[in-house]
């Protein structure tokens, strides 16, 4: 007869750290082979910036002027669009029950989950967007401030998204109520987001909204995987 | 009634504390009640299969003490503490294995297993590979899951049973898509995992033929049910 030892006497923080670095790693793979899912909200951002110059006006005036704004809203309509299957497909294929019952932080699970989805997502988003500011006539001194501000941006979108996404992962079709809950949150990072590229366009300092951008961030990755964990043992309750 | 229905056999004098005790374990769902002041301990070495026609709670029962499902009254004790009290060695020490297998299609048996590995406490890689052996799916580590069978995909599920270290194991129905020499080895399985002090929860509505095998019926714990019968059962097999 064998012994059974009792498992889980070593620490604790090792583990969590490969189950970290695991689901980073099955989320990554899974994006790059479900490539066709990964691309979609990214050729929605270039199609739709692309039809603004044929709908509106080819102008290179009124381009520039309202470049900044539009370039962050497509960008946050392409997050939105990508939220919906965040957690859908672990929800559906049984994953999330064992991530909820693993003895390792769900916290730390969410949290790869969501960075996995701002490298699909906002990080391409990010790396596009000067291209579509070319397109849009964007004045040079906006290109920088684009960057970074979408950088921050994107990433406390995909975070502020997961919590939404969790608590609709259980309603089948839950992608109108995502939008609801998710869109006021989105709110303050958009009129931060585009007026810091606005001023900078204009030749102010936009440091504060940087700044309030960052802080943003910072709150998001706190507390927003917290909230989705918590929603994703509710919604998983039944 | 506070007498455990599952009472074992008086030459076998059971260690104080079972590994595993449920006291009136309530639970509704939607407004309808699926069993009531259930009682159950299972001491190291118990293998219970919970039967019970379509519909009668197994599921939500396994569920509910797998911890997905808290929409539960009662006790659930593991090692004699409250669940929620020892809620990270309790984790530890449970592997469960829902309806869903939890198999990601688009990645290999290999890429699935090793994250599983990951999620409940880490195992080498080596262990992966004996495992998928194990269940036979040697020569199909690296293939992608959607090109394999659903029995198959059914044993990459069950390759899970030979990671690890955990004592109780919950399994939801494990043997669906498994073909009639995959099913013998599973309880050549179980009945290891049973002799090395382990419990085993299972439903199924296969005939085991496991010496150590338990039954309970949730049948006996419907609402409508007297409260005494539990009582008269002494686990076996032959009821009803």
């Amino acid at each position: 007869m064998t012994e059974v030892t009792v498992p889980g006497s070593a620490g604790g923080s090792a583990t969590t750290f490969s189950m970290f670095w695991a689901t980073l790693r099955r989320d990554l793979l899974l994006a790059i082979r479900n490539r066709a899912e990964m691309v979609n909200p990214l050729v929605f951002f270039l199609i739709a910036i692309t039809m603004i110059p044929l709908g509106v006006s080819p102008e290179t005036k009124t381009l520039a002027a309202i470049a900044p704004g539009l370039i962050w809203v497509m960008a946050l309509l392409a997050t939105l669009l990508s939220l919906d299957g965040l957690f859908r497909s672990d929800f559906e294929d049984g994953s999330l029950e064992q991530m909820l019952i693993s003895p390792q932080p769900l916290y730390f699970t969410v949290l790869a989950k969501v960075m996995v989805h701002w490298l699909v997502t906002g990080l391409p988003l990010t790396l596009m967007s000067p291209l579509l500011g070319v397109m849009l006539a964007l004045p040079s001194g906006g290109y920088g401030p684009l960057c970074i501000t979408l950088l921050l941006g994107t990433a406390s979108m995909s975070l502020i998204g997961a919590v939404g996404a969790a608590l609709t992962v259980a309603l089948r079709k839950g992608g109108l109520l995502l939008s609801l809950i998710v869109m006021p949150l989105y709110v303050p990072v958009l009129i931060f987001g585009a007026s810091a590229v606005h001023n900078a366009v204009l030749g102010s300092v936009i440091n504060s909204q940087i700044a309030v951008l960052g802080a943003f961030l910072a709150l998001a990755i706190v507390l927003a995987p917290l909230a989705a964990a918590g929603a994703l043992r509710v919604s998983s309750d039944g | 009634m506070t007498e455990s229905p599952l009472t074992l056999p008086e030459a076998f004098s059971p260690p104080s504390t079972p590994l595993l005790e449920l006291r009136q374990v309530s639970c509704e769902r939607d407004e309808r009640q699926l069993f009531t002041r259930l009682n159950l301990s299972a001491y190291p070495g118990d293998v219970i299969q919970i039967v019970g026609p379509n519909g009668s709670g197994k599921t939500t029962l396994l569920r509910a003490l797998a911890g997905i499902n808290k929409d539960y009254t009662g006790e659930v004790l593991w090692q004699g503490h409250p669940v929620s009290s020892v809620a990270w060695e309790y984790a530890h020490d449970l592997l469960y294995l829902g309806h869903l297998p939890g198999i990601k299609k688009a990645l290999s048996p290999l890429e699935n297993l090793r994250w599983y590995a990951a999620v409940s406490g880490a195992e080498s890689r080596s262990t992966i590979y004996a495992a998928l052996e194990q269940v036979g799916l040697y020569g199909y580590e690296e293939t992608p899951c959607y090109q394999l069978s659903a029995g198959q995909l059914r044993r990459v599920a069950l390759a899970r049973l030979y990671l690890g270290r955990a004592r109780l194991w919950i399994l939801d129905e494990p043997f669906t898509a498994i073909d009639k020499r995959g099913a013998a080895e599973l309880e050549t399985l179980f009945a290891r995992h049973a002799e090395q002090g382990g419990v085993i929860l299972l439903t199924s509505h296969q005939d085991l033929a496991l010496a150590s095998l338990k039954h309970l019926n949730l049948l006996d714990y419907q609402p409508g049910c007297p409260e005494g019968r539990p009582q008269d059962r002494e686990g076996g097999q032959g009821d009803d």
